[in-house]
């Protein structure tokens, strides 16, 4: 077994005139938990679905679990499970019969760990799919796919309906998943989740992969925001390297600075006679905001064209 | 009145969003009503052409497909359209009212749109009104179109006439709109919703078509009865309108009542319980696919099992006054001399074929909603081929339409042979009513074909079933050429159990049937999968 669970490169896949994906890029290594980011329409559910063999690539390599996702798709099913981010369910059907149908299609399901899972997710398996709310319908998903006993977890923003509650029941479930040397892709809008959960991250936007690598790597992309009290008023930051949005009041001061020019600065504070200090560490909040900021519009319009799978009635 | 703010907004979303599919109901109605009676003048040129077949027509047996039969005696081109054309057009007006309202009320509310709806500034009636407002105005301009297209098309047509004719139309569409807007409160399910609609829409004809047949007031008791007995073009007469208007009135104030007690998305018939644990049926995609499909099953059999009894026990009545009929150059030149009750027979054995070909249609398409509604991706996302999903839904349409005939066909049986005394009816007439399958699955086969092909069109398979209908239907009365009939995979059937039976047409269909099925399978399978 190569180390590598999806490895795809120069994924393209149009619809029409709208090109979803453009050149996407995914590596994810086996037993890492992987975070898939991006905002709505910049093709995440496309590359699952591509994934998953619903869709047919156009151009480019896709690989997952050593197979050819469209051509091997029954036998690599088998190993692996799937949680869709738009849950939808047969409406006469319990959800603990769907729950058992999507379990036994994948090759069986472990009814110790169904009990289990029902009991964290706090669902109630007797009632029929059409009274369940959006976050029960997710729960349906979860335990179906986390019951089975697979190697690899593809979840499209799963926990999208889920309270806070029920999200860290979540993530209990995909720590001890990820214990066990199995791997997850990951895709959320959730940051603070994916920054609890993930080993690895790849952002991607417009159907490209603009961002991928460990969350320290990506950290250093972004910039560590300081208040600083000081005995003498501050002076030159401005002409510092990495240095954003000072602004200076009296003795008092706050900045942005690109962390790897963090050093440089913290000399020139303490020239000035520190008395305190509170730094924030990036958030991927901030990251996410710095690769999307001012382009968020332009990618908000080929959104609706970007997925048609999406929720057109 | 508050419960009703919005309906106006609502009337004109509900115009955006059906801006194709009321137009296309409406033309295609009008233009095919217009066609016919267009024809007529050349089909039954002389008052002598039409007096022999309205020769044809005055027996008990053809009162099942005709209407009570007013003027039979100076068989005008009015008294024609009024008794040949009205009762199938009534059927097709009122699956449009039907389809249309659970489209627009149930529906709404099943997906969860409606709630969207109600949570703006909009009366809890307003979706109701502005439905009826859409359907009833669409029926009524219907109307108006056939009072001035009929003359039109055929200038020996009454205008006045013609507006009673479209009136009766309009009375049956009203009423079907108002049990549909009823029955949507009953059944949180719009398959459901559309499938008790449905029956009560056949009973009704049923008994409309009984009472004509037995003489009896039993047609006064059918919104098919009050537009027949308008006698359009004949001796016109109002006030049976006055029923339909007033039935559509109590269907719709009981729906109202029902719906300001219940909550949104919500019905009557509340949802109970389930399993917590899936049957061992739910295993495999066929297991799935007959569970999701079973409830429409048994009751298409029971309804097919219900008319075959009915048929079966009047065919000796049938086919008394059949036999003092010697004109009977249509349908006999098709059948071939023979036992009357058999011509009879053989009759309602093609139109039933006819009936359980919706069946067909609707399992068949069945996988594409699954498949629109985002349902397959789950399935297709565990160990599951798509053939073997695909396969699945089919497996149920194909084996469902066997059942179905078999159901048909046990039903005449049993009450065919209590009135003959003969017990070889029972397998004589099932056999019969199985010859008919092959003609089911080209069907089968037609809507996998644009599954696997054309996804988004495999509504079309119902337009190719309503025109294989209307020559089933109007066959006879328009003389259509032959090539019509060979078009049709129910007349490629022999008329058991009158003709003798031939292999090959069952051999051939069958065949085409496949190699569409076939299609079907492996354009699925070189597809992307595709919502909406």
């Amino acid at each position: 077994m190569t180390t590598s669970a999806i490895s795809v490169s120069g994924l393209v896949k149009t619809f029409g005139q709208t090109r979803a994906l453009d050149g996407l890029d995914l590596s994810v290594a086996t037993g890492e938990v992987h975070g898939f980011l991006g905002p709505n329409g910049s093709g995440k559910t496309t590359t699952i679905r591509v994934l998953l063999g619903l869709l047919r690539a156009d151009a480019g390599e896709v690989s997952l679990l050593d197979g050819d996702p469209w051509a091997d798709a029954v036998a690599l099913h088998h190993r692996l499970a799937y949680v869709p981010g738009d849950v939808n369910l047969w409406p006469n059907l319990t959800g603990g019969e769907a729950i058992d149908l999507l379990g036994r299609l994948r090759g069986g399901i472990d009814p110790k760990r169904r009990q289990d899972l029902l009991d964290r997710f706090d669902l109630d398996p007797a009632k029929k799919a059409r009274t369940y709310s959006k976050g029960n319908r997710q729960k349906v998903a979860l335990v179906a796919a986390l019951a089975s006993d697979v190697e690899l977890l593809i979840l499209d923003e799963p926990t999208s309906g889920l309270d806070p509650l029920m999200e860290a029941a979540f993530q209990d479930c995909i720590d001890e998943w990820k214990d066990e040397g199995r791997t997850v892709l990951l895709s959320s809008h959730i940051l603070a989740e994916v920054e609890a959960l993930c080993d690895r991250v790849s952002i991607i936007r417009l159907g490209k992969t603009v961002e991928t690598g460990t969350l320290a790597d990506l950290r250093h992309l972004t910039r560590t925001s300081i208040a600083v009290e000081t005995e003498r008023p501050v002076t030159g930051l401005d002409g510092l390297p990495g240095v954003h949005d000072v602004r200076v009041e009296g003795r008092r001061a706050r900045l942005d600075v690109d962390t790897p020019q963090l050093d440089g600065v913290l000399r020139r504070l303490t020239e000035s006679g520190v008395r305190s200090l509170t730094s924030q560490p990036p958030t991927l909040e901030e990251l996410f905001l710095r690769h999307y900021g001012d382009e968020l519009a332009a990618n908000s319009v080929g959104a609706e064209a970007g997925e048609p799978a999406g929720d057109q009635s | 009145m508050s419960t009703l703010t919005g309906t106006g907004t609502l009337i004109w979303f509900i115009l955006r969003r059906d801006r194709v599919r009321l137009p296309v109901w409406i033309v295609a109605i009008t233009l095919s009503m217009m066609g016919s009676v267009a024809s007529f003048a050349d089909t039954y040129p002389t008052a002598a052409d039409r007096q022999k077949r309205a020769d044809v027509l005055d027996t008990a047996m053809a009162q099942l497909f005709t209407g009570p039969g007013y003027g039979l005696d100076h068989y005008t081109y009015g008294a024609m359209t009024a008794n040949e054309l009205l009762p199938f057009t009534a059927i097709v007006v009122a699956l449009m009212s039907i389809f249309l309202v659970v489209r627009h009320t149930r529906a709404e509310e099943e997906d969860g749109r409606a709630e969207l709806i109600r949570a703006g500034a909009v009366g809890r009636h307003a979706s109701t009104a502005a439905t009826l407002a859409v359907v009833g105005g669409a029926q009524l301009l219907l109307a108006v179109l056939l009072t001035f297209g009929l003359p039109a098309s055929l200038p020996d047509l009454s205008t006045s006439g013609s507006l009673a004719f479209a009136a009766g139309l309009a009375g049956v569409g009203l009423v079907f709109a108002g049990v549909a807007v009823f029955v949507g409160q009953l059944t949180v399910n719009a398959r459901t919703a559309i499938g008790i609609s449905s029956v009560v829409l056949a009973a009704t004809y049923l008994v409309r078509a009984l009472g004509d047949m037995t003489g009896t007031g039993l047609a006064w008791i059918s919104p098919f009865g009050w537009a027949t007995e308008m006698r359009a073009y004949v001796d016109v007469r109002w006030w049976p309108l006055l029923l339909s208007g007033v039935v559509t009135i109590a269907l719709v104030a009981a729906a109202v009542q029902v719906s300001a007690r219940r909550d949104v998305g919500g019905a009557l018939i509340a949802d109970r319980p389930g399993s917590p644990v899936g049957s061992r049926l739910l295993s495999s995609p066929l297991g799935l696919a007959f569970r999701l499909q079973r409830a429409s099953l048994f009751w298409w059999s029971v309804s097919l099992f219900g008319l075959g009894l009915v048929y079966g026990g009047v065919a000796d009545q049938a086919a008394e006054l059949y036999e003092d009929v010697d004109t009977l150059d249509d349908y006999l030149t098709r059948i071939g001399a023979a036992d009357p009750a058999d011509q009879y027979l053989a009759i309602t054995l093609s139109i039933s074929a006819l009936i359980a070909m919706g069946y067909a249609v609707q399992s068949a398409s069945r996988s594409r909603g699954e498949e629109a509604a985002r349902r397959v991706e789950p399935i297709l996302a565990a160990a599951v081929s798509r053939w073997r999903w695909l396969a699945s839904h089919l497996a149920m349409a194909l084996g469902g339409s066997v059942i179905l005939l078999f159901s048909y066909g046990l039903g005449l049986g049993i009450t065919r042979a209590i009135s003959t005394g003969d017990a070889g009816q029972v397998p004589r007439l099932v056999g019969a009513s199985l010859a008919y399958s092959p003609a089911l699955w080209v069907f089968v086969g037609i809507a996998a074909a644009l599954v696997g092909l054309l996804p988004r069109a495999v509504g079309a398979t119902w337009a190719l079933l309503g025109l294989v209908a209307f020559v089933g239907f109007l066959g006879p009365l328009l003389q259509l050429p032959d090539w019509a009939y060979d078009l049709s995979p129910v007349d490629r059937i022999p008329d058991l159990p009158v003709a003798d039976f031939t292999a090959t047409p069952l051999i051939v269909l069958t065949a085409i049937a496949a190699g569409l099925v076939a299609v079907g399978l492996v354009g699925f399978r070189r597809r992307d999968i595709i919502e909406a």
